[in-house]
C-alpha cells in the first residue's frame, strides 16, 4: 500500500513536471509577441539599398557619420591589385616598346647632315618653365609611384625605418611641388596654346606617319601632330592630375568619402598613363632624334633640322626675320 | 589566444556617448579626434538605433592591405595596431575602412594630416608594454594590465562587449534567446566575414 502511494506521488509529480515544461513555450513567447526589431532599422537592408550606412552623429566631425562603408574593399581593390596592373603594364609596356623601336629604328639622323647654322627653337621663358614643370613631374612621378610600388620595391631594400623616412619626405616633395608643377602646366597651356590646336596640316602628317615612323618627313608648323598629342596630355592630363590631387591634399573639404575615393582613382590611373606618356616624349627629345634636345637645351635648333621636322615653321621664321629686315630697312634710311 | 572583437548590441545602445568619453579620457586623445563614435541611424523616427563604432579590428584589414608603408601590424589577440614612426599620414587606410576609424591631427599647412589615430582596443603600440612612449603616442595598454577595452567595460546597459569573439558571441546569442529579439552584430559581416545568427 506505501509503495503505491509512492508511485502514485512519483507520477503526479511526473505530471506536474511535464505541464510545467509543456506551458513553458507559451510563457516564454508573451514578450516575443513586442518584437522591436521588426520595425527597427537592419543593417542587411540598409546596406542593400543605399551601399552605405548613414546616421547622426553629435561630433562635429560630419564625414564620422558614415557608420560602414563596403565601398572602401572595391578601392582597396583598385589600389592593391587594378593600379598596380595598369601602372606596370602601362610603364614597363612603353619601356619595351622604346627599346624595341630603338633598337629597330635607331636615332633619327639629320639626313643632310648639320648646316651649321642655327635658329631660335625656344626662348628662356619658354625653357624656363619646361625645365621647372619637368623637374617637378620627375619627382612628383617617382614620389607618386613609391606610394603604389614602394612597399613591394623598395621596403625590402630599405627597411621598415628607412622606407617610412623616405616615404615621408617623399610625401613632403610631393604636395610642396605639386604648385610649381600645377603653375608650370597652366603656363604651358597659355604659352604654347597657339601652335597647338590641330589642323589640317596634321592630319596628312598622320596619314604619312610622322617622322618616327614613317619614312619621309611630312611638313610641320611649330608642332607636328605628335608633338601637339603631348602637349594636350600635358594640359589634360596635368589638370586632372592637379585637380585631383588637390582634393586629395584637401581631404573632405570638397567631397565625400565616396568623393575621395575616385578622386584617388582618377589620379592614380592618370599619372601613371602620364608617366608611361612621359617616357616616350623624353625618348624623343633624347636618344631617339638627333638634334632634338638643343631645343629646350640650348634652344636653338639646326636649320637642317628644322626643314627636316618643321618645314612649315622654318620657312614662316624665315620669311618673319626677312620681312622684319626690310621694315627695319625703311626706318633706317631717312634718317640719313 | 582570444579572438578579439566589439559587438554593438543595437538594441540596448542608448547613446548616451559615455564610451565616447570614456576612450578619450583614458587615452588622452587630442581635440578633434575620436576613437569612437556612436552613430543614430533614422534618428527621431520609429525603429530608430544608435550604434557605437570605433575600429573593429577587421580579419584581413583593409587599412593593412592598403597602408603604402606597411605601418599596420595584428596581435596575436587579432587586435589591428600600427605604428605612429612609420605611418606617414597619406590617408589611405581611412578610404579602405569600412568604418570610419583612422582619426588624423591636423598638424602643418593645408588640410595636411599628422601620424594617423585609432583605436587600439586599448592595446598600445610597438613599443614596450605600459611604457611612458607607448602612452604619449597610443594611450593605455590596458589589455597587457589584464583589462579589456574601457569604452566596453564601463557601458551602462553594456550594449558594447568586447573581448575573445566567441564569448560575447555567445553572450548576445543568450540574450536574443532570452529576450526574443536582435538586430544582429553590427559591421560583422563587413569586418570578419560572418554573422551571429539571431
Amino acid at each position: 500500500m506505501a509503495l503505491f502511494a509512492r508511485i502514485r506521488i512519483f507520477v503526479g509529480a511526473l505530471a506536474l513536471l511535464m505541464l510545467a515544461v509543456m506551458a513553458a513555450p507559451v510563457v516564454a513567447q508573451q514578450p516575443s509577441s513586442v518584437n522591436p526589431t521588426a520595425s527597427s532599422v537592419k543593417e542587411d537592408q540598409l546596406l542593400q539599398q543605399l551601399q552605405q550606412v548613414q546616421g547622426r552623429i553629435t561630433i562635429p566631425d560630419a564625414k564620422a557619420a558614415t557608420l560602414i562603408q563596403p565601398a572602401g574593399q572595391s578601392w582597396r581593390q583598385f589600389h592593391e591589385v587594378t593600379l598596380p596592373w595598369i601602372g606596370g603594364i602601362a610603364i614597363l609596356g612603353m619601356l619595351a616598346l622604346l627599346v624595341i623601336f630603338y633598337l629597330t629604328r635607331g636615332m633619327v639622323r639629320i639626313e643632310s647632315g648639320r648646316s651649321g647654322r642655327t635658329i631660335v627653337r625656344f626662348n628662356a621663358f619658354e625653357r624656363f618653365v619646361h625645365w621647372m614643370t619637368a623637374t617637378c613631374f620627375i619627382i612628383l612621378g617617382l614620389t607618386g609611384l613609391n606610394i603604389t610600388f614602394g612597399k613591394e620595391l623598395l621596403l625590402p631594400l630599405f627597411g621598415a625605418e628607412g622606407f617610412a623616412t623616405w616615404s615621408q619626405w617623399g610625401k613632403y616633395l610631393h604636395n610642396y611641388l605639386s604648385f610649381a608643377f600645377t603653375l608650370g602646366v597652366i603656363l604651358i597651356l597659355l604659352i604654347w596654346v597657339a601652335g597647338n590646336i590641330p589642323n589640317q596640316v596634321d592630319v596628312d602628317w598622320i596619314k604619312r606617319g610622322g617622322g618616327m615612323t614613317g619614312k619621309d618627313h611630312p611638313p610641320a608648323y611649330r608642332f607636328n601632330a605628335g608633338q601637339k598629342v603631348i602637349y594636350w596630355i600635358v594640359v589634360i592630363g596635368g589638370g586632372a592630375v592637379a585637380v585631383s590631387g588637390y582634393l586629395l591634399m584637401f581631404p573632405f573639404y570638397a567631397t565625400d568619402i565616396a568623393g575621395m575615393q575616385l578622386a584617388q582613382i582618377v589620379h592614380g590611373t592618370v599619372a601613371v598613363l602620364f608617366v608611361a606618356a612621359m617616357l616616350a616624349h623624353i625618348y624623343i627629345g633624347t636618344i631617339g632624334m638627333e638634334g632634338a634636345f638643343e631645343a629646350m637645351g640650348t634652344g636653338t635648333v639646326d636649320v637642317n633640322w628644322a626643314k627636316q621636322h618643321h618645314s612649315l615653321w622654318l620657312e614662316r621664321e624665315v620669311t618673319n626675320v626677312r620681312a622684319g629686315a626690310s621694315q627695319a630697312q625703311p626706318h633706317a634710311t631717312p634718317a640719313e | 589566444m582570444a579572438r578579439m572583437k566589439f559587438l554593438c548590441d543595437a538594441d540596448r545602445c542608448i547613446e548616451c556617448n559615455a564610451c565616447v568619453t570614456a576612450c578619450k579620457n583614458e587615452h588622452e586623445v587630442p581635440w578633434g579626434i575620436n576613437r569612437r563614435r556612436v552613430v543614430t541611424i533614422n534618428d527621431g523616427k520609429p525603429g530608430e538605433r544608435s550604434i557605437s563604432m570605433a575600429c573593429m579590428h577587421c580579419t584581413d584589414a583593409p587599412c593593412a592591405a592598403v597602408c603604402p608603408t606597411n605601418a599596420f601590424y595584428t596581435t596575436a589577440d587579432a587586435v589591428v595596431l600600427h605604428s605612429k614612426d612609420i605611418c606617414i599620414g597619406c590617408g589611405y587606410c581611412f578610404y579602405a575602412c569600412p568604418f570610419g576609424a583612422p582619426q588624423y591631427p591636423k598638424v602643418g599647412n593645408f588640410g595636411s594630416r599628422g601620424k594617423m589615430d585609432k583605436c587600439t582596443f586599448c592595446a598600445g603600440g610597438p613599443e614596450a608594454d605600459g611604457s611612458k612612449e607607448e602612452f604619449e603616442k597610443y594611450g593605455t595598454n590596458r589589455l597587457a594590465a589584464g583589462k579589456l577595452p574601457l569604452c566596453a567595460e564601463m557601458c551602462s546597459t553594456k550594449s558594447l562587449l568586447a573581448g575573445d569573439g566567441e564569448i560575447i558571441a555567445q553572450i548576445y546569442k543568450e540574450r536574443v534567446v532570452k529576450r526574443g529579439y536582435g538586430s544582429g552584430a553590427w559591421g560583422w559581416k563587413t569586418a570578419y566575414k560572418e554573422t551571429i545568427a539571431s
